[in-house]
């Protein structure tokens, strides 16, 4: 069997590019995805028509089909395209590693990645979630078995997690809260953040309403709208691009198991991350000491806190005292989020943690930038507890 | 507490195939379980096969109805207007004494009195002529 560890830095990430990030548009799914698909080939300076391979993160739902790219682009032969709708959230790094494979074996030689978040708009999270023509495979288990218990909705599934988190191992709201408040810092450093202009103190914190005990408003991420894509392609090629290349040097996704229901896995605070971080990192030949950054799916804080412990940087059950004392925060040990994350900046299903690592490694990110940033983590959570993993490399 | 839910706009099981299986028996007061019939493995939710001996053979074991407290949250910002007359209540995970766990309600303990293990045993809550759920209080 082939060793995946071949595959280290043989692609790149060569363009990126990002809608405005808001609450309400008046532009349709279409319309975002192909302006930030078109700003990311921009970015890398090709043309339009050299894409000839599209993965879609979220099929259909991600904004636009393959053919809607081959139609506007003018791409006249597509060889591939592929969705990862199951990854749930996790779906943006997952489609990432679809690109890796694509590039490494030769079948394409520019991907386009792209993807479009419609929560503010569109339907609610808590309506996609139980309904399985979503192709969501926890989705009967959620109407069959959560709903009518009055569990319906992702911040609550998930606060179980956390509740659970919380009487083994001491973890305190305060701590959560320290993940909030460190998310919402970093927003006020970027241009394109929602929250930018609105800060947020322990005390505002603290004095948010509940949401589902213990997840308060200010545990969970924003509903958004707006689109962001990536372009690939392999290490080669990247000399000829516009920009410096971000190399791809550890990628993997992992599943919980069983993937579909959460009361019934051994150990509810086994994620998929537990399973694929080894991988990444085995690929990269780095541990996660040698990681300058990390950008983390931060869908709730307690999830944040999980992933944290999931990659590696620090112990199962160590996570709340890990993200207290600004040790998140840009200038502490392990900056999360450094654009303000799905918490404060905006959910585009970590498409913009990726946008803003390839950022981060290509350096001039202004003030906040982290200094001599090397090497960067970006995750992705979903379904159920799905949790995929990216480590990037300048 | 522990008074039985009746609402019309409660958010109900889809009841065809192993779910209506599985709440007909809730219905009939006999909380049950899918397990392997040949090596007796549960397989909750249910589903098709055994991932222990791959055998499609399949049975209801009745639990006892006693278990422990394993996870909960309580939802105080409503998924849906059927669900705000019953705010705040205790959305848990239970871990019955034979193994399998489900999600459910703790009814009738302070909510500054859960814990993490807390013995627990059933009650039925007949939400509809259709459909009973099995919710759990302080043992
Ligand atoms: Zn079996």
């Amino acid at each position: 069997m082939a060793d995946p560890r071949a595959l280290r830095d043989k692609t790149c990430v060569v363009g990126i590019g990002e809608t405005a990030y808001t609450r309400g548009t008046t532009k349709n799914p279409l319309q975002l995805s192909m302006e930030a698909s078109l700003a990311a080939v921009n970015d890398a300076g090709i043309k339009p028509s050299q894409i000839d391979g599209v993965v879609l993160p979220n099929g259909h739902n991600g904004g636009a089909t393959a053919g809607d790219y081959a139609a506007n682009f003018g791409i006249d032969d597509l060889y591939y395209t592929a969705s990862y709708p199951e990854m749930g959230g996790a779906q943006i790094v997952s489609a990432m590693e679809g690109a890796v494979m694509a590039l490494a074996s030769g079948i394409c030689t520019y991907v386009l990645v792209p993807h479009c978040s419609y929560f503010y708009t569109g339907a609610r999270a808590r309506d996609m979630t139980a309904n399985p023509a979503n192709a969501l495979q926890s989705a009967e288990t959620i109407r069959d078995y959560y709903r009518p218990f009055g569990v319906g909705a992702p911040p609550q599934h998930y606060a179980w997690m956390a509740q659970r988190h919380m009487a083994l191992y001491g973890t305190t709201q305060e701590q959560l809260g320290a993940v909030a408040v460190a998310m919402r810092k970093h927003a006020q450093l970027h241009p394109n953040a929602v929250m930018r202009g609105k800060p947020m103190t322990m005390a505002d914190y603290m004095a948010s309403k509940w949401i589902t005990w213990p997840y308060k408003l200010l545990d969970c991420s924003l509903e958004t709208d707006g689109a962001g894509a990536f372009i690939m392609t392999t290490a080669e090629r990247a000399k000829d691009c516009r920009q410096k290349p971000v190399h791809v040097s550890g990628i993997a996704s992992g599943h919980p198991f069983p993937p579909h229901d959460i009361p019934n896995r051994p150990d509810i605070l086994r994620i998929g991350l537990d399973f694929s971080a080894p991988r990444a990192y085995a690929m990269a030949g780095v541990k996660p000491s040698d990681i300058d950054f990390a950008e983390i799916y931060d869908c709730f804080t307690g999830q944040t806190i999980l992933q944290i412990e999931g990659a590696g940087f620090c112990k199962k059950g160590e996570g709340g005292p890990f993200c207290e004392n600004g040790n998140i925060e840009l200038g502490g040990t392990l900056p999360v989020n450094t654009h303000g994350g799905l918490l404060s900046q905006a959910h585009n299903t970590s498409m913009n943690h990726v946008i803003e690592a390839v950022a981060q490694l290509r350096g001039g990110c202004d003030e906040r930038q982290v200094k001599d940033a090397e090497l960067g983590v970006v995750t992705g959570w979903g379904g159920h507890g799905h949790g995929s993993i990216a480590i990037l490399r300048s | 507490m522990s008074t039985a839910v009746k609402h019309d706009d409660f958010q109900l099981p889809v009841m065809s195939g192993y779910a209506k299986e599985s709440y007909d028996l809730c219905k009939a007061h006999k909380l049950s379980f899918q397990r392997c019939a040949k090596c007796k493995t549960f397989r909750q939710p249910p589903r098709p096969l055994c991932n222990k001996c791959h055998s499609f053979e399949t049975e209801w074991a009745p639990v006892k109805g006693t278990g422990k407290l394993y996870a909960w949250t309580i939802p105080m910002n409503p998924i849906g207007k059927a669900w705000v007359s019953y705010m705040p209540y205790v959305a848990a995970i239970v871990e019955l004494d034979e193994g399998p766990r489900m999600a459910t309600w703790v009814t009738d303990v302070p909510h500054d009195q859960l814990k993490l293990n807390m013995p627990v045993k059933v009650w039925y809550d007949d939400l509809t002529s259709e459909v009973t759920v099995a919710k759990f209080k302080p043992a």
